[in-house]
């Protein structure tokens, strides 16, 4: 029994080797070839708020799709000819549109993107706070008693006094 | 009543939104290249003679590029269809044979020179037309997908309408079909033939 179960925490151990192995084999293969640390350090920097347009939910940076490898060679260029980031994402909204930048532009036609979650939240809040009052004045209102309410309570309590 | 109205309500609307989002398809990505100069280019030809072709030659003419490649399903789908548009003379296609020869076709061990991957890029296309028709009035090669990257190209086949003033004024990505031929690039055409 102990043997065998020795024996398979061995064979996690050689399974979980064999996979990080392959998985960092992997990782390295998907690296640029590091001529400038400088300049791939900024394309990484760049190209992970840029989107792979084969593959949509991956970066720039993440992906291995033959296209992601040509832009990436051509921001590799654009770096040497010393252009700023801006111009950079530029270069690729010129061609590929704002679905590139995962980090959109605020502009009229995005508003609604970057304030709409706070129109909602202001929204909600004054829902909430209007709700509350609502409720406060109602209970309020329902405790306020009439003088002649008054009257008939403490002629109760008070026939209620004398047994 | 009320208290039943508006969950309700919210919920439809949700719905709705959703419902539009599902329909929507995702690889369509709408192109800042309409309604702007289509980039400039000079490429080598099918002509081994040395010609190079350029959207400037087309001034004057509304003519389409289709960005293909022998290595692509989609574009043998579409490409009984291109033949018959070319045959019905309705305008020029120009073909941009994309990225023909891939990395992964160098022998091992060996990088292909940019001469190596023309002539075997020649060669396949050279069969390709032959063999399903050729609907293109010049045939060019963008070997290193740098003339893609200059018209957003990201997945082949892809299409493009020029004006007679080189202008883009369609964009279509994936297979042209009869549909989108019908609905919207006959018109299209029509009108930019008229003007």
């Amino acid at each position: 029994m102990k043997s065998s179960c020795l024996q398979l925490k061995a064979l996690c151990l050689a399974a979980c080797l064999v996979w990080t192995g392959l998985t960092t084999a992997l990782a390295k293969e998907a690296l640029p070839m590091a001529q400038d640390p400088v300049l791939e350090k900024r394309l990484v920097l760049i190209s992970e708020e840029l989107r792979c347009l084969v593959c949509q939910n991956e970066s720039l940076a993440s992906s291995r799709a033959e296209l992601a490898n040509d832009l990436r060679e051509e921001v590799r260029k654009l770096i040497a000819q010393n252009q700023s980031d801006q111009q950079i994402k530029d270069y690729l909204v010129n061609r590929y549109g704002d679905f590139v930048l995962y980090r959109p532009q605020v502009k009229p036609m995005t508003w609604v993107l970057w304030f709409g979650p706070f129109l909602l939240l202001a929204a909600a809040v004054w829902g909430m706070f209007s709700y509350i009052r609502q409720r406060q004045s109602a209970q309020t209102a329902g405790v306020a008693l009439s003088d002649a309410d008054r009257h008939k309570v403490q002629a109760i309590l008070k026939s209620g006094d004398a047994p | 009543m009320k208290k039943f109205f508006i969950p309700l309500g919210i919920f439809l609307v949700l719905v709705a939104f959703l419902a539009v989002g599902l329909k929507r398809n995702p690889q369509e990505i709408p192109s800042p290249l309409l309604g702007k100069p289509a980039p400039l280019f000079s490429l080598s030809t099918l002509d081994t003679g040395g010609a190079k072709f350029g959207p400037q030659d087309m001034r004057g003419k509304v003519w389409m590029l289709n960005v293909w490649a022998t290595w692509c399903a989609a574009c043998r789908d579409e490409h009984p269809l291109l033949v018959a548009l070319s045959k019905a003379n309705q305008l020029p296609i120009v073909g941009l044979n994309y990225k023909e020869v891939q990395a992964q076709d160098a022998p091992a061990g060996r990088q292909l020179t940019p001469e190596d991957k023309l002539r075997i890029a020649r060669e396949r296309s050279a069969v390709w037309l032959q063999r399903l028709g050729d609907p293109y009035v010049v045939s060019v090669f963008d070997l290193d997908g740098r003339v893609g990257i200059d018209y957003g190209v990201y997945g082949v086949p892809e299409t493009y309408i020029i004006d007679k003033e080189g202008v883009i004024r369609f964009k279509q990505v994936g297979a042209v079909t009869l549909e989108t031929l019908q609905s919207q690039i006959l018109p299209l055409l029509q009108k930019l033939n008229a003007s």
